[in-house]
């Protein structure tokens, strides 16, 4: 027995004292090493982790079959039995990416995002200092492949679609009136400030069945929930000034704020001289506000409205008689408001509700005008045209609700209902025109996971319109394959209805909806860093409106192209960071008074994009040029050469030169006083270029013009200030 | 008898051996922390923060090498520039939750705000709003557990000292918490194996805000 004791006792030392010495080299599956694959004998203190060269080595007492663990970071944990004895260990090996984290396919990433989200495009702040912008949000988006540059008009003209194909949502519910009203030819801006939204997500096609009345695009814009921090904030420039302030509550579950901005370009039409005689100066006068709190179960309610007032009036010569002038005169309002509610119910459903109203009223007059300024007798009965009194009223409500259940894994099922009223009024000159419609929809949507790097979405709407009496089902589908680690191929499919315009259905109420159905092939890299996307797409129009002979439903077309966009932030160039598009489309369509198969107005075939930004952190400045290039857009002049004919006659036709834009803006951060400066100024058209945007004619057609900007170039200095109440830093003052 | 001296020697022998167990635990700790002193390089934290995860991972019902492992991979992220911060930034967050569910510590809380710092720096300006106020949130809590943490304030008054004087940073700003850190540090006398890191460092931050 005492023997036997001992005998343990000296094998045990001998045991304890024996080092032995486990080393290797760890590579890829393309022979790499791999470096920080840290190696441990399983439950023991023992291990290494590989340095730049693969290789580990590191000493151990423990004796007999042993579990060595390999890791890395999105490679497969790799555990080796090894027998140590009494002779050192060599062991090399090979660790094989993990498929779990790096072949998981996205449904999301079918649309363009700007946000905080990691398959963003752009964030909030690439609205602000993408170099043309000036802070609007669909200026930004014309960076985007897929968009034309129209620098006749503003709003998203995609993939071969009008501008009016392209509808934006606030929290789910359309906006029927983005934009401020203009004048023909004077682009002008969005109403929603980019810093209203957290989320702004742009598909040029194929987007999700929770959306419909938009043949071509949807941009969905998501508020912002509640604010970090109280808030004041101060705008001043030449051209506007606003004010505005944001209250938060101490636990951060309550918050209301309102913001008041008053925008004259008399100043700066002083000393930028604009062609057009601006009698009146564009003037705008804007107020919003909101309040968001937290319900008790996680949810969030919020609301936002806003009311605006804008004015113009300018006078451009008459293209038919030189000696006369076109007096335009433009006074418009607009009420927004949108109330949503989002809560997490039990068993993982979620409800998504929102109420919207909004109300758009325009009152317009056209004269026709001799050379000092005073009202021209109508001679002729096409002169009406160019001498009128339009008062339009386009009024919106709006409800719509969502469930959503997460089911196992990352499946999930959507479905709901929505309502829209419109009654829209139009007075134009002697006639009166009224629109009442009742448009209700209903649509279920479902995200499947076949398998780990497959995905289906699949969805369905079904949308009935009472004005036009008609039904109609839209089905979508879009199937997603991760094929390799950051690469993913998606193929989508839709089908699409929109109305048609209210103006055209004042005339003919019979007119059925309009339908596009798309056809869409993306790929996608995401890098670290970068992003690759490449798209092609076939694009089939039907039931377009024809507007001669008769008011009809006979339209056609079709779009198709290929979209790339390349994203670099800060990978390949140090500190810069830069995205490149190019598109090209071929579309032509048959619609309005089109006599056949015409390329319109508004497609470009070759569309590129330059947006490069830079920011100097040792001076805390940013700056960013932008260049846009657009190849020439056709133009044509439709002439009805006789009352009774069938079709109109193409009696010119063209196409315009190269369009160039090259825009730059600069940042500056900076304290003022207690508060948080931003000092932004940019320059449009630095080439100086003079870009046309197409050709208008006299209605004899014996005059031609070309459609120019107001003036070549735009100039824009602003100064933003806020004063935010930091509680962040309470408990640590209270300490000190 | 034979057996209850069997059973005697038996207990004696797994005392010790547990004992042997603490002590080997000490030893490890206390030779890795001693790495740590002189470690400077990315690569070497790295190294580090596989002890200290090979430690706590044997160990299961310690915070403190879970700790050093957060801390160190933190110490990695902020070193190698080529480094992916997402995944660092995580990985410190999942050290520190582990670290939280053997005991939840005000020391622990500097590393979770390490874990978000990391990730904020990926875009400091888009993800200001986020990720900056979780970190704070971090050390707010921090302090409600021990309003007389140094490393703490010392973070925070670091924090400040790099954030742009337009958004509320600065060395005015910074330099009455950098003082509160280091006058905390002059008296702050830690157990054995616990975090004692940052009284050097934080003198020299308070030094640039002169």
């Amino acid at each position: 027995m005492r023997y036997l004791f001992v005998g343990i006792l000296i094998l045990m030392a001998t045991l304890s004292n024996a080092q032995i010495t486990i080393s290797g080299k760890i590579i890829n599956g393309k022979k790499k090493p791999l470096t920080g694959v840290s190696v441990t004998l399983n439950d023991t203190y023992d291990g290494a982790t590989t340095d730049t060269k693969g290789a580990y080595r590191f000493t151990t007492t423990e004796k007999g079959e042993q579990k060595l663990v390999l890791a890395l970071n999105g490679y497969d944990t790799l555990v080796i039995v090894v027998n140590i004895q009494n002779q050192n260990i060599s062991l090399d090996t090979l660790l094989k990416p993990n498929k779990e984290s790096q072949n998981e396919v996205v449904i999301i990433s079918r649309s363009f995002k700007a946000g905080a989200g990691k398959n963003a495009v752009m964030t909030s702040q690439d609205i602000y200092t993408t170099g043309g912008a000036n802070g609007d949000i669909s200026q930004a988006l014309r960076n985007l492949p897929g968009t034309q540059q129209l620098g006749e008009r503003e709003g998203l003209a995609v993939r071969g679609g009008d501008v009016y194909e392209t509808k934006q949502f606030i929290d789910g519910s359309m906006i029927a009136h983005p934009y401020f009203s203009s004048a023909t030819n004077v682009p002008s801006r969005t109403r929603y400030p980019p810093n209203l939204f957290k989320d702004v997500a742009f598909s040029t096609g194929g987007y999700s069945a929770l959306y419909g009345q938009a043949l071509s695009s949807a941009l969905v814009l998501e508020t912002i929930d509640i604010p970090e921090k109280s808030e004041a904030n101060a705008s001043i420039t030449p051209l506007f000034w606003g004010g505005g302030l944001q209250k938060v509550n101490k636990k951060k579950t309550f918050s209301w704020g309102m913001d008041y901005s008053y925008t004259n370009v008399g100043l700066y039409f002083k000393l930028v001289k604009q062609v057009p005689d601006f009698f009146k100066m564009p003037q705008y006068h804007s107020v919003d506000g909101n309040f968001r709190f937290k319900t008790k179960n996680g949810g969030i309610v919020k609301y936002y409205g806003t009311f605006d007032y804008n004015q113009m009036g300018l006078r451009r010569q008459s293209i038919d008689t030189l000696a006369l002038k076109n007096a335009f005169d433009l006074k418009g309002t607009n009420v927004y408001q949108n109330l949503s509610w989002k809560e997490p119910l039990s068993n993982n459903w979620k409800l998504n509700a929102v109420l919207s109203f909004s109300n758009n009223h325009n009152n317009i007059n056209q004269q026709l005008q001799d050379s000092s300024n005073n009202p021209y007798p109508i001679t002729h009965t096409y002169w009406d045209t160019l001498n009128f009194a339009l008062r339009n009223n386009d009024l919106f409500a709006q409800g719509k609700v969502v469930l959503e259940k997460k089911l196992l894994g990352q499946n999930a099922l959507r479905f709901g209902a929505e309502y829209w009223y419109n009654k829209y009024e139009l007075d134009y000159n002697q006639y009166n025109y009224k629109l009442r419609d009742n448009y209700i929809s209903g649509f279920a949507e479902a995200d499947i996971y076949l398998a780990r790097a497959l995905a289906l979405q699949a969805g369905i709407r079904y949308e009935n319109s009472s004005l036009l009496g008609k039904s109609d089902f839209a089905p979508r589908a879009s199937l997603s394959y991760k094929f390799a680690p950051k690469n993913q191929l998606t193929a989508s499919y839709g089908l699409f209805y929109q109305k048609a315009e209210n103006l055209y259905l004042i005339r003919n109420q019979q007119l059925g909806m309009t339908q596009a159905s798309h056809y869409i092939l993306t790929y996608i890299y995401q890098g670290q860093k970068t992003m690759l996307r490449l798209e092609g797409y076939y694009k089939d129009y039907k039931d377009l409106v024809k507007t001669w002979p008769d008011y009809t439903n006979k339209g056609n077309g079709y779009a198709k192209g290929i979209d790339l966009y390349w994203r670099d932030n800060n990978q390949t160039i140090k500190n810069i960071d830069y995205w490149v598009t190019y598109s090209y489309i071929d579309s032509k369509r048959n619609y309005l008074n089109f006599p056949n198969s015409m390329q319109p107005n508004f497609v470009a075939n070759h569309t590129f994009n330059l947006v490069v930004k830079k920011y100097f952190s040792s001076i805390s400045t940013g700056i960013s040029p932008t260049f846009n290039f657009a190849s020439g857009r056709p133009y044509y002049n439709l002439l009805l050469t006789n009352r009774n004919a069938q079709n109109y006659d193409v009696t010119d036709q063209g196409k315009t030169k190269q369009y160039q834009m090259l825009n730059i803006s600069a940042y500056h951060l900076m304290k003022i006083g207690k508060g948080f400066g931003v000092l932004y100024a940019s320059m449009s058209n630095v080439l100086n270029r003079d870009n046309v945007f197409g050709y208008q004619y006299s209605v004899t057609g014996m005059n031609k013009a070309p459609i120019l900007p107001t003036a070549k170039r735009f100039y824009f200095i602003a100064l933003f200030i806020s004063w935010g109440v930091d509680r962040s830093q309470d408990t640590i003052n209270g300490n000190l | 008898m034979k057996k209850f001296i069997l059973s005697l020697m038996l207990l004696a022998g797994i005392t010790t051996w547990a004992n042997a167990q603490s002590d080997k635990y000490v030893a490890a700790m206390q030779k890795n922390l001693a790495l740590f002193d002189s470690t400077k390089t990315a690569q070497d934290f790295l190294n580090l923060e596989g002890n200290f995860e090979r430690i706590a991972n044997a160990e299961k019902n310690q915070w403190l090498p879970y700790y050093y492992a957060g801390l160190c991979e933190a110490l990695y992220g902020f070193q190698d520039p080529k480094a992916d911060k997402d995944a660092i930034g995580a990985k410190v967050l999942d050290l520190a939750a582990k670290a939280d569910a053997i005991q939840k510590t005000d020391e622990t809380r500097v590393i979770a705000y390490m874990g978000y710092i990391i990730q904020l720096m990926v875009d400091p300006q888009g993800r200001y709003m986020t990720y900056g106020a979780n970190a704070a949130k971090e050390l707010e809590e921090g302090l409600k557990i021990n309003p007389n943490n140094p490393r703490l304030y010392f973070m925070k008054g670091q924090g400040l000292l790099n954030t742009p004087e337009f958004v509320g940073g600065g060395k005015a700003v910074a330099k009455p918490i950098l003082e509160k850190a280091v006058a905390l540090f002059a008296t702050d006398k830690p157990q054995p194996l616990y975090p004692n890191w940052g009284k050097d460092k934080a003198t020299e931050a308070l030094e640039k805000c002169k």
